[in-house]
């Protein structure tokens, strides 16, 4: 049973903040997200992609490097960035690009992790590069008919899938 | 065509796609928009009649100057996009609750093992 939810919310023009609480020490989240080893065991793809590639180099102008491969296809989803502030065990700040030039995904990322109790909060923020690129990302809920659309679709595509 | 249809159609070509990219960025005009590309304006044109039709981009006039924007709302409905990112990172982070457990419990993975 997973005790801590996501939160996950657009903040100001260009911001997006995920927030998560962990039953662990900052120390021990602050591993599990820089050390390699320890970021392949959580740092999944979507389904069936693999990360096959996790390089860190932890200090600042450092570079990372995360490449997901499918499975059965081959294909390859790739991303990285550079280090830009970290202060060990609560802060660290680095950009974000992907390999695919049309997602909107030049931002920086800054994590915080702040612990009380024996209980880490991990929150991100986001910040895109424009608030058109912000807003691909987090915009407003769907709207029942654009939802309902895309249902259709899924069950269409599905029942092609059979013939 | 449905609205979705319209949308998927317009994106199903990788000159749109990369204009969207670019006004990701922030509003451009027409001329802007041709530079990196090897077709001509009115080419140009044609992609950004299909895009605004599909209701990707709006498009205005100030003076001279008509400025491309992108309706990011248009493309979050039809990609989904917050959905897939919220289940992505829940899904890992769950499974980060997982690793934090076996390291609390001194079972952490050696640095080999992956």
């Amino acid at each position: 049973m997973y005790r801590h939810t996501l939160e996950v919310a657009p903040k100001g023009e260009r911001e997006l903040v995920m927030t998560r609480r962990f039953d662990a020490p900052r120390a021990l989240v602050f591993r599990a997200l820089t050390e390699p080893h320890l970021v392949k065991r959580w740092l999944l793809g979507p389904d069936g992609w693999i990360l096959s590639v996790c390089e860190i180099d932890l200090q600042v102008d450092g570079l990372y490097r995360y490449v997901w491969t499918h499975a059965e296809r081959g294909e390859e989803m790739g991303m990285g960035g550079r280090y830009l502030e970290i202060e060990r065990p609560d802060l660290i700040v680095h950009t974000e690009q992907f390999d695919m030039s049309w997602y909107p995904g030049s931002a920086i990322v800054t994590t915080r992790l702040t612990e009380a109790a024996g209980v880490t909060t991990f929150e991100i923020t986001i910040t895109y590069e424009s608030a058109e690129a912000r807003d691909i990302v987090a915009a407003s809920p769907m709207r029942e008919g654009a939802g309902a659309s895309y249902d259709r679709l899924d069950s269409l595509l599905a029942g092609l899938a059979t013939v | 065509m449905s609205d979705l249809d319209t949308t998927f159609t317009a994106l199903a070509d990788p000159t749109r796609r990369a204009i969207l990219a670019r006004l990701a960025s922030g509003e451009a005009t027409v001329m802007e928009l041709s530079e990196p590309f090897t077709l001509s304006q009115p080419a140009i044109s044609k992609h950004l009649k299909v895009l605004e039709k599909a209701g990707l981009i709006t498009r205005s006039r100030d003076g001279t100057r008509r400025p491309c924007r992108i309706q990011p709302e248009t493309l979050a409905q039809a990609t989904h996009w917050l959905e897939e990112f919220r289940e992505l990172w829940d899904a890992r982070f769950r499974a980060l609750d997982d690793l934090l457990d076996d390291m609390k419990a001194g079972h952490e993975p050696g640095p080999r093992d992956h």
